[in-house]
């Protein structure tokens, strides 16, 4: 970053204006990029989703708001900036009007690390996945404050679901990500992304039957980090009404909506980077605005493609109860994803490199998984196969 | 009133620490009461200790209403007794009506009469495990269950032109025959109901987190459910193989088939949420096995009885009951010799299940709750009328 501001202000960019206030222009600027980008990305999500979720359940969806609904997110986003900014009575006014931007904040902040292509990046710090972490865990501040401040006593309860599950689930996925550490070396994100090639085989999800293990253990915590069914706790509409937002109107309920689908991609993203080869493709043209382009599409893609699982897990599963959420983290997946990273050493003091037959033998195993996995959606599609317009009267 | 309670406020806690109980109010406006229910929940953070009920936000003195409009008229007025299952209510108004001037309604009525009221209680049920579903946090089932619920309103609609409340009896009879090519459309309609059962049980009724979250709630043994007076379902889903339509046999009902499945606590205690669900689904694939033989068996003939438009029982009270979606519902009917009955009296399921409630969330998660409601299947204009 602070590189391409040198370079940028030695090449007469910005030039008459004192260093310092360059520096902030140029960081400000890419800033207002990122900020775009996620909104953009959050909005298209939230339309993407009802989508998606229409089509699981049978409905037709938004699709009214340009060609098949897809500006329906913008509509919105104006519907909901004109609204009333209803601050209750009985709320503590300061802490209420803060607490979305500080959700925002720790969801935004953690988008600096997130890489897009090989080149691309806000900043590739080398505590990367660290810094994830530790600034995601601000969006519990907010929503406990959220919580705290509506003086209503459903949000008090779903700010307190909220914190006790963030808190407890960053451990198993903490340890997760130091399982992948530990083969890495480096908390970098393009650090990690580095040590993966393009082909499946050598992703970390296939490195080694721990590795494995730990991207279920992080996509789980991660989900219920993000407050995504089924740990959708903090916001239960059918227990909490909505939880810590319940007193929220207008544009701050939407930023914290925004928060949570923006989540999902970021969740997707360091799903990406940590086990899924990243931007990696194949070497396969000199032209670097091509490869980059081409980069940046695989790294979107697959991370869009675990929002659609989470879209998906979203629309199937049933929610669980505040107990089980507690005892699923600390009675299962703490001391799994412990025994996981133990193994995981071991392994890597037995075989520092890996082993190409572990590797190809993992991929097997994953495919075998997902066609076993597409064959019971398959026998399920052409068992059950309702007529989906049939009419009794006509 | 119902709402003003004792308990200290400050007590002990564990390790000495002094808790403070919160009171939440939960509903009239709440997205998971079903209708306008208010409970007054006494809570120790996520830990209920009580849920005390406040009843009476539905209303509508339907019950006296009859009093004034008289018994033909009254008959529309049951639709709104529980809108989600109307045609039972219209059952048991009608049936009360013929006891008291001792009418016989015609065969064929009879069987109109059970197809309806079989076809009502699927649409019920489907409501019923729909709205458990969505109330356990799982969006997709309710959906499902809505749409196939749209194509019963359908076919309903057919037989009495209207979706929610219908008015399709009268004393005496129905008020319109079958419309012809009714039989193929509704085999038609249970053919492909039917597997849809199945279906849903493996969307969503096996689903592991669903079972955690209904197994083992809120357990109702045979005895106390007896004693808190559960019908229906509620009563069936604690091990009480008790059904009017098999028991207390009414209309056509002698005539067929059918099995009355009960809880057996097959994933967790006798009586628990995930009973009361599973009898519901089961009672689907009943419903479907009687209105196969109702709609095959139906024999020709009128019916409607004749019954004249001035009517004047002789002085006198009766009670019938009905199986209705929600459990045995009894009309109680005193007729003084006028065109106007003297005193009309509902008993309704819901009312019994709520008065449970009470006791039954003692001690669990506010959460779960939400989950006993569901599964006791409250409808709130039932428990108010």
């Amino acid at each position: 970053m602070q590189q391409l501001a040198d370079r940028l202000i030695d090449h007469g960019f910005l030039s008459g204006l004192p260093r310092e206030l360059g520096y902030v222009l140029v960081v400000a600027f890419f800033a207002f990029l990122m900020l775009s980008f996620i909104m953009t990305v959050a909005g298209v999500t939230s339309w993407l989703e009802r989508r998606v979720w229409a089509r699981i359940q049978s409905r037709v969806g938004p699709n009214r708001v340009g060609p098949q609904g897809a500006l329906q997110w913008l509509a919105d986003g104006v519907k909901n900036i004109m609204k009333e900014d209803i601050v209750p009575l009985a709320a503590d006014a300061p802490l209420f009007k803060g607490a979305p931007y500080l959700a925002m904040m720790g969801f935004f902040g953690a988008f600096a690390v997130v890489p897009f292509t090989e080149n691309m990046i806000v900043a590739d710090i080398n505590i990367g996945v660290l810094y994830v972490s530790a600034v995601t865990a601000l969006v519990v501040v907010g929503i406990l404050m959220a919580g705290w401040s509506s003086n209503n006593k459903w949000a008090l309860l779903g700010g307190i679901r909220s914190a006790a599950q963030i808190i407890s689930y960053e451990i198993p996925a903490a340890l997760a990500i130091l399982t992948i550490v530990l083969f890495t070396g480096t908390l970098s994100m393009q650090g990690i992304i580095r040590e993966q090639g393009w082909a499946p085989w050598n992703w970390f999800l296939f490195d080694n039957p721990f590795t494995f293990v730990a991207f279920f253990l992080f996509f789980i915590s991660a989900l219920a980090e993000g407050n995504r069914t089924p740990f959708d706790l903090p916001e239960a509409e059918s227990e909490l009404v909505a939880g810590a937002f319940t007193e929220y109107s207008g544009l701050r309920s939407l930023l914290f909506f925004l928060v949570e689908w923006g989540n999902l991609y970021l969740i997707g993203a360091i799903c990406t980077s940590l086990f899924l080869g990243g931007w990696q493709v194949p070497h396969f043209t000199e032209n670097g605005f091509v490869l980059g382009l081409v980069q940046f599409l695989t790294f979107f893609l697959k991370a869009y493609f675990m929002v659609f699982v989470a879209m998906w897990i979203r629309a199937t599963l049933p929610r669980v109860r505040v107990d089980q959420l507690m005892t699923l983290c600390w009675k299962y997946l703490v001391p799994v994803a412990f025994a996981n990273m133990i193994c995981a050493a071991l392994y890597f003091a037995i075989l520092p490199h890996g082993s190409i037959f572990v590797r190809l033998g993992m991929f097997a195993f994953g495919l075998g998984l997902l066609v076993h996995f597409l064959n019971r959606v398959l026998f399920h599609l052409r068992r059950a196969k309702p007529e989906l317009h049939f009419s009794p009267i006509v | 009133m119902s709402t003003a309670i004792d308990i200290d406020l400050h007590r002990e806690g564990p390790g000495g620490l002094e808790t403070e109980e919160m009171t939440l109010n939960m509903g009239p406006q709440h997205p998971s009461t079903h209708g306008v229910l208010r409970f007054v929940v006494k809570a120790d953070g996520e830990v209920m200790r009580r849920a005390i009920p406040d009843i009476g936000y539905l209303h509508r003195s339907i019950e006296k209403i009859a009093e004034k409009v008289g018994y033909h008229g009254f008959m529309p007025y049951t639709d709104r007794v529980d809108y989600v299952s109307a045609m039972q209510c219209n059952q048991g108004w009608a049936m009360a009506c013929e006891k008291l001037a001792g009418i016989e309604v015609p065969r064929r009525g009879e069987y109109c009469r059970v197809i309806a009221c079989e076809f009502g209680r699927i649409a019920s049920h489907l409501i019923s495990v729909g709205a458990t579903s969505m109330d356990i946090g799982a969006i997709t089932p309710f959906t499902h269950a809505i749409r196939e619920r749209e194509y019963i309103n359908d076919i309903l609609e057919e037989l009495c032109g209207a979706r929610l409340t219908f008015n399709y009896m009268r004393i005496g009879g129905c008020a319109w025959d079958l419309p012809p090519g009714f039989a193929r459309r509704a085999i038609a309609y249970l053919d492909r109901f039917e597997p849809l059962i199945d279906e849903y049980n493996e969307l969503i009724s096996f689903n592991k987190i669903y079972v955690e979250r209904l197994a083992n709630v809120a357990p109702v043994s045979r005895e106390r459910a007896i004693a808190w007076n559960l019908v229906g379902p509620n009563l069936r889903g604690s091990g009480v193989p008790y059904d009017v339509r098999r028991d207390v046999p009414y209309s056509a009902y002698p005539d067929f088939e059918f099995d009355v499945p009960f809880g057996t606590g097959e994933r967790g205690t006798l009586g628990d949420c995930y009973d009361r669900y599973m009898v519901r689904m089961r009672e689907m694939k009943e419903s479907c096995r009687i209105l196969r033989q109702a709609i095959e068996g139906i024999p020709p003939g009128p019916v409607v009885a004749k019954v004249p438009r001035t009517f004047k029982p002789a002085a006198g009270a009766v009670y019938t009951r009905v199986e209705g979606s929600r459990g045995d519902m009894g009309w109680f009917v005193v007729s003084d010799g006028t065109a106007f009955p003297a005193r009309v009296h509902i008993r309704t399921g819901s009312f019994a299940a709520m008065a449970a409630i009470e006791e039954l969330s003692q001690g669990l998660m506010i959460a779960d709750l939400v989950a006993v409601i569901a599964s006791l299947d409250i409808v709130a204009p039932e428990v108010d009328r």
